[in-house]
């Protein structure tokens, strides 16, 4: 063999085993050690990247995720109330042991201020359990054996079996009952999974409306997007860059301006109404309600994430040969038929890109339906912020954005299956 | 108008900015079932042209006419012109076999017509298994084949081919010139070809237009074009040549005498495109026509010195100082007994009057 640096073992069943070097190392050994550097380098750069997303990306969501099923606060608060009701079979009102048991958590709770957490925890399954639990804190002091009068006299309600019942569901580390409150499911008072009462059914009328809405303005962003880049990507390029600056200013001015600008232009008194008045097209009596209501959210929406479908259609369409349309006319095809045969396909992996990205977009979306939504406008992202901000209910809002971000990667698992994710072109 | 024409070129110019011509009062007839080849340098207006036959570029002024009939207002899909471009344009979401029933399915040719059709193409390019591939799963030549195979499907008459082998390599290029020459002869379909190559023309075309700067400067076949240039560009751009400059001294009919620069002495030459005595000339004299020791009585002999030899396997190049120019390159071919010379040598040279050719200036 004239090769002077690699000499091939051959096994005993004649088969190439394995290259080695010239000193007997093993090629790949060898190899790895010569690219260590080179990876260790790559790596170093990485790093501050790495590291940013971990602990403002992936901690975060994780952190989120925990926190839509934990419920540490009970078992923390309330150790012997529920080792006690761990014997309980849940038939009737307990007796002297699990009052005593609650008593003495209580009495401990108050004095180190924890029990206020298990009683606020308790009241987002059933209101009105913060009070009772608050109120019997108030006179801790006071209680002394027998327990159950004492506390009965305190506040009737702990004779009420379904309050234990509900003490005793919540008394695990872990609760499923934030996900069943995100899907407008509850506990029956016999522990079964129910409907939420009509009028306290929510969130999955906004989760549906969320994804309609977020369909709606990715359908009218391809729409109205597909023309802009087309005409970017053709036009020479003098007026191609003036019409992508026209493309560009919006997306560089604050989220905030353009929202309030939509309120200017869409409101009762706005400029469009004014114009269409003015035109003759309704009487001044009739006057438009456009915006504090859904078509606000669909219109400030769609012109906010409109370069978000422009430009990955932009980046894919400047790179499709104009040979390709003239191909197909000089093959035969009237100009629609090439276009729609021949181009359209080809920009595909544009509006997939697009698409998605409008799409995941808009359904976390919160400042712009906040302003301009109105009440039928709002998304929710807002009752995120909601509960995040308001309520203080976060196990609530953690779960209603897991599911959320579970439906992203559950979309994006589908394109990914029916597209390949590899066609997608981001610019 | 004749009908042996299937297209016709009449005064056709065009501009893009309205400033500079690109094409120059064009006038140019293609035999029916032709090899016809637009040769020329990049920007000498040869795909203009045939981008204007193809309809996509509309022409200044004048007219084309194909098949006798004007076609300045017929948009390119009515032309019915087959065309294979310089990058394939096959289509990427589509496979080969539909690339190919692509120009069938417009036309509402039946199913089972265009199945039958798409396989004959196909099998005709030598590419009958690959109908179920895409065009990115073959190679540039595979592609190539099929752009070709695509052009001819529909059976038009004419076909516009825009430097189809451009991104070939050199191996493959040659087969494909071939093959498409091949074709042709087969299918008797007219050809017009743009390429910058000219020994692509060469090999292909029953006539040759050599364009620079908007015009053509000769339409020939190629041996004429080759053998009997008509100007100083043609002769310099069709192989290799060695061009000496001087001034014509003497026009005697079919001979005459131009001095050469630098004092590179008086060489007896034929006469083509001279402007007449006292006039720059540019004599153009190709090195496989120039003989090392001539005979007694040829026409011009002159002592040479060698500067450089290189070895080139059928023939050694030979690079020489002579009349005043030491650019001037001899071709000896590696035959039996050929001349050997060694660098730094003083050799006779000497070359006819026929093959010395004065050009314009």
């Amino acid at each position: 063999m004239a090769q002077a640096d690699i000499t091939q073992d051959t096994g005993a069943d004649g088969r190439l085993d394995k290259l080695t070097t010239a000193d007997g190392t093993p090629l790949k050994v060898s190899i790895r050690r010569a690219m260590r550097r080179n990876k260790l380098i790559a790596f170093g750069l990485t790093a501050p990247l790495l590291f940013f997303i971990v602990f403002s990306f992936l901690m975060p969501i994780f952190d989120m995720a925990s926190r839509s099923v934990e419920n540490h606060q009970i078992p923390e608060a309330m150790p012997r109330t529920v080792a006690v009701l761990e014997g309980w079979n849940g038939q009737e009102v307990p007796g002297e042991a699990a009052f005593e048991a609650l008593a003495l958590d209580i009495q401990e709770g108050q004095r180190t201020r924890t029990i206020g957490r298990a009683a606020t925890r308790l009241n987002y399954q059933e209101a009105g359990m913060r009070s009772l639990i608050m109120g019997s804190a108030r006179r801790a002091d006071q209680l002394e054996p027998p327990y159950k009068q004492a506390l009965l006299e305190v506040d009737d309600d702990w004779g009420d079996l379904d309050v234990w019942r509900l003490i005793k569901r919540e008394s695990g580390y872990y609760t499923a009952s934030y996900y069943l409150n995100a899907i407008d499911l509850t506990y029956s008072d016999t522990g079964e999974i129910v409907a939420q009462p009509e009028y306290r059914q929510i969130y999955v009328m906004l989760f549906v409306r969320t994804l309609w809405m977020s369909a709606l303005i990715t359908g009218l962003a391809l729409l109205l997007g597909f023309p802009v880049a087309h005409l970017l990507a053709t036009l020479p390029a003098r007026h191609a860059n003036l019409l992508m600056i026209l493309v560009l200013l919006p997306f560089w001015t604050s989220l905030l301006v353009r929202t309030t600008t939509w309120i200017v232009v869409l409101q009762t008194e706005g400029v469009l109404n004014d114009m269409m008045v003015w035109l003759g097209v309704i009487s001044d009596d009739g006057r438009l309600q456009m915006i504090y209501n859904q078509i606000g959210t669909i219109v400030a929406m769609t012109q906010i994430l409109l370069p978000f479908m422009i430009l990955p259609l932009y980046s894919v369409m400047k790179g499709i040969s104009p040979s390709y349309m003239r191909a197909a006319k000089s093959l035969g095809a009237r100009p629609p038929v090439a276009f729609w045969r021949v181009y359209v396909p080809q920009t595909i992996p544009g509006m997939g890109a697009g698409g998605i990205l409008v799409f995941i977009l808009a359904i976390g979306y919160y400042i712009t339906p906040a302003l301009v939504g109105g009440q039928s406008g709002q998304l929710i992202s807002n009752y995120i912020a909601y509960h995040m901000q308001q309520s203080l209910n976060w196990g609530l809002a953690a779960a209603i954005g897991t599911i959320l971000l579970a439906g992203v990667l559950l979309l994006y698992a589908t394109y990914n299956r029916i597209v390949g994710i590899d066609n997608m072109k981001l610019g | 108008m004749s009908q042996d024409n299937i297209v016709e070129f009449n005064h056709v110019q065009k501009s893009y900015d309205g400033e500079t011509l690109v094409v120059k009062d064009l006038n140019l007839h293609v035999a029916r079932g032709e090899f016809l080849t637009l040769l020329g340098p990049s920007g000498s207006g040869k795909t203009t042209v045939l981008m204007m036959l193809a309809g996509f570029e509309v022409p200044t002024h004048g007219e084309i006419l194909l098949n006798g009939t004007p076609i300045n207002a017929v948009p390119p899909h009515k032309r019915g012109i087959g065309m294979v471009f310089q990058n394939y344009a096959l289509f990427p979401h589509m496979t080969v076999a539909e690339n190919l029933r692509f120009p069938l399915d417009v036309r509402k040719i039946s199913r089972a017509d265009a199945e039958k059709k798409v396989q004959r193409a196909l099998d005709m390019v030598r590419l009958g298994q690959f109908g179920n591939r895409r065009p990115g799963q073959l190679s540039g030549g595979q592609q190539q084949r099929v752009a070709v195979a695509r052009a001819l499907v529909f059976d038009p008459d004419l076909v516009l081919m825009d430097e189809p082998l451009g991104a070939l390599d050199k191996n493959l290029r040659e087969e494909m010139q071939l093959e498409i020459k091949h074709i042709h002869e087969q299918l008797g379909v007219s050809v017009v070809y743009v390429t910058h190559d000219q020994s692509e023309a060469l090999t292909m075309s029953n006539r040759i237009a050599v364009f620079d700067d908007g015009v053509i400067q000769q339409l020939a076949a190629p041996d004429m074009l080759y053998e009997e240039p008509d100007n100083a560009f043609v002769a310099y751009f069709i192989g290799e040549n060695n061009r000496l400059h001087g001034i014509v001294k003497q026009v005697n009919g079919k001979s005459c005498e131009v001095e050469l620069e630098n004092n590179g002495g008086t060489v007896k030459a034929l006469p083509v495109n001279v402007a007449g005595e006292g006039q720059r000339t540019t004599l153009s004299l190709r090195p496989e026509r120039v003989e090392v020791n001539p005979t007694n009585g040829i026409d011009n002999s002159f002592d040479a010195r060698v500067e450089e030899l290189i070895y080139l396997g059928d023939h050694i190049r030979t690079r020489v100082r002579v009349c005043g120019n030491d650019e001037f390159v001899i071709k000896i071919p590696n035959a039996h007994g050929h001349a050997r010379i060694n660098r730094g040598d003083t050799v006779k040279v000497g070359w006819a009057l026929q093959d010395c050719r004065a050009l314009d200036a």
